[in-house]
Formats: C-alpha cells, structure tokens, sequence
C-alpha cells in the first residue's frame, strides 16, 4: 500500500513537472512571431543569414506536426540569429572604414 | 566649396553616418588599391591581375592555358552573338540600345546614369533595353543573361576599364555605397568581400585560390568548372554572400550595382579579359 501511494505521487509530480515544461501551440506562436520580427529587421538591413531562415523553416514544420517543444527551441534558435546579424550590421556600420585600403 | 558641402551632406545623408568629403575620394581609393596589390604581389605583372587565381598559382594557371585551348565559355559567346543579332518582337535589336551598337563598349560599364540617379551594369542595361523594347527582362544569374554578357565581353577584349564618377553627388554617394558594401562583414561566418579578396587572395579555402579583388570584375562573365557551366556578375555576387552564410540579394539590387561600381573604377586602365574560366 505504502509502495502504491509512493508510485502515485510519483506519477503525479512527474506529470506535472511534465505539463509544466511541454511547450503549446501558444507558445510555439508566440516564440514564432518575436523570430519572425527580429528576421524582418535583418531582412531591413540587407543581411539576413541563411541560417536563420532555415531555422525559421525549422520551426514552422515542427509546429505544423505539433511538435512544439521543438518548434519553440528552433524559433527561438532563429531569433537568436537574426538579432545577431542585426548586431552585425550595427556594429559594421562603425567598423567598416577600418578595413580599407589607404 | 559649394561641390564639397554638397559632396558631405549626399554622403552623410547617403550612408547615414558622419563621413566627411575627405573619405570619399575616388582617386585616392584607386591609387591605394593598385599601390596595394601591385606591392603586395610586385611580381605579378599588372594587366595579369585580370586574370585572377591564375595570376596568384603558378599550377593553376598551367592548368588554365590547357583549358584554354578550347574555351568552355566558348558556346556562350555563339549563343550571345545570335541573340545580339536576332531582332525583338518590334524588329530592334540589342545594338540599338548601346552606344556603337553595343559592340567593344564592355570597359564603360558600370556606369552612373544621372537621369535616374542609379548605377547601370551592363546586366541592368541589357534588361532595361529589353524591357523598352517590349521583352521580359532575362534572369540576372541565368545563361541567357550570360551569354548577351559573354558576347559583349568578348567584342572589348583589352580594352582598359574607363569607369567615371561624374560631378554629380549621387554618384559619389553610389560609390561610397558600393565601397562600404565591399568591406562590410556579413553572413554568419562574418566575412566581407575584402576578408577573401584583399586580405587573402592567393591563399586556399580548401581547393580554391582566392582571387585578387584588383580587376576582378574584369573577367566577367565566367564559366565556372564548380558551377558547370556560366555564371553573370550577379551570379558571383550572389554566390559570394551564400558562401559565407549571407542570404544573396535580388538581382539588380542597388548593393550589387554599387558594389561592382566601385570595384570596376578600382581597376581603372586594366584591360578586359572577359568572359573568363575559373575553377
């Protein structure tokens, strides 16, 4: 009895804790739209990297198979990306005349 | 002093950043570039650099004068002279587009129209003559655009480059824009067009030598042994941008205009070797 009791609270925080990490469909569309806004100021500045589409890709086929733990991981991979080429085009903005030849 | 305030305020408005009329001299920029290869590979002779990786590797370019002896982009240059001379649906020709009927005219383009305040390639030209002619513009990477291109090309053979920069503060901004594109660090892998081609040429990226930037444009446009067959300018630039995980621009795009603006004025007086071979 001890042992069933055991085993069902068990279950139960590990159910929990389970429905607590899962990601859903909101999630997936909310993580989707702040990477699809930061690649959009990428496409502005003229230097989106290919990575970042192909993890936008990603994300959109993982969401479209309700996969969306994984979807949320690659729309959040593919923010992390466009802010970086935003980063980049700010920054060589200043760092650019330092490359040239004189 | 009227020309340089105007030359200021189109260039900070242009680049959107406080760069004074002393950064933007042309002249100075092509003096430096040649005085840069030209020391930096002192024994390459000068109208050789056209002739890009081959004139870095002594083994490449015993490879090249074996290709050459019968030209891949030959059958470019046929398919381009019969579509010079085959009229448009209207009964005009390529020819009535250019000046001296589009032939030995090569080394004048880029140039910078001031009517439409834009740079012209001769890509973009060849397609505005088509669109004022009635016809559908051709892809600015595919064959057909590179054998017109190849044929053009082929007609100016030794010429020496003859870009101009006019008096005109849109064209310096355009050249200022093309500059910039060209030492920019884009794509994930953070390299700029100089990264491979001022810093590096003659070094390997694996297989490949890197090819001087000095008269790089020259060449164009290319039978690529990677790409099995041509490849226009836009192609390469296209090419470029994908190759250091950049996503490639449409072509036409003012960057692509500029860009090879300022490299085509940097290699003032060399002679045009196009359409070219590369590995």
């Amino acid at each position: 009895m001890r042992n069933l009791i055991r085993l069902t609270v068990a279950l139960a925080v590990g159910g929990f804790a389970t429905a607590a990490l899962a990601a859903s469909a909101d999630d997936f569309k909310a993580a989707y739209a702040k990477a699809e806004a930061a690649s959009k100021q990428a496409h502005a500045h003229k230097n989106e990297w290919t990575t970042t589409l192909g993890a936008l890709k990603a994300a959109k086929a993982a969401g479209d198979a309700g996969k969306f733990d994984e979807a949320v991981k690659h729309a959040q991979e593919a923010e992390a990306l466009a802010n970086a080429s935003v980063a980049q085009s700010e920054e060589q903005k200043k760092l650019w005349p330092d490359a040239v030849v004189r | 002093m009227l020309r340089k305030f105007c030359i200021a305020i189109a260039v900070v408005v242009g680049a959107a950043q406080p760069l004074s009329a002393a950064d933007v001299n042309p002249q100075a920029d092509a003096k430096a570039f040649k005085e840069y290869f030209t020391k930096r590979f002192s024994k390459v002779p000068l109208n050789d650099f056209v002739n890009g990786p081959y004139s870095m590797d002594e083994g490449l370019r015993k490879q090249w004068k074996a290709i050459d002896e019968f030209p891949p982009y030959e059958f470019a240059i046929e398919q381009g002279k019969q579509m010079f001379a085959t009229p448009f649906k209207n009964g005009k020709t390529y020819a009535d587009c250019f000046p001296d009927k589009g032939i030995g005219v090569r080394q004048n383009y880029p140039y910078f129209d001031t009517k439409s305040g834009q740079v012209i390639t001769l890509e973009v030209a060849i397609n505005q003559c088509r669109e004022a002619n009635g016809e559908k513009p051709l892809d600015y990477t595919k064959d057909d655009m590179a054998a017109v291109t190849a044929y053009m090309a082929f007609t100016s053979r030794g010429k020496p480059f003859d870009i101009k920069i006019p008096d005109d503060p849109r064209a310096l901004a355009a050249y200022n824009n093309g500059k910039q594109y060209f030492y920019t660090r884009r794509g994930q892998l953070n390299f700029s067009c100089a990264s491979c081609h001022v810093q590096s040429p003659g070094d390997h990226i694996r297989t490949e030598v890197l090819a001087p930037a000095y008269g790089i444009t020259a060449a164009l446009p290319i039978y690529r042994s990677a790409w099995g067959g041509m490849g226009t300018t836009t192609r390469r630039l296209r090419t470029c941008n994908s190759q250091v995980r950049g996503v490639p621009l449409p072509g036409g795009d003012e960057n692509y205009r500029d860009v090879e603006y300022f490299l085509s004025y940097m290699a003032n007086g060399l002679p045009i070797s196009g359409p070219g071979a590369r590995p």
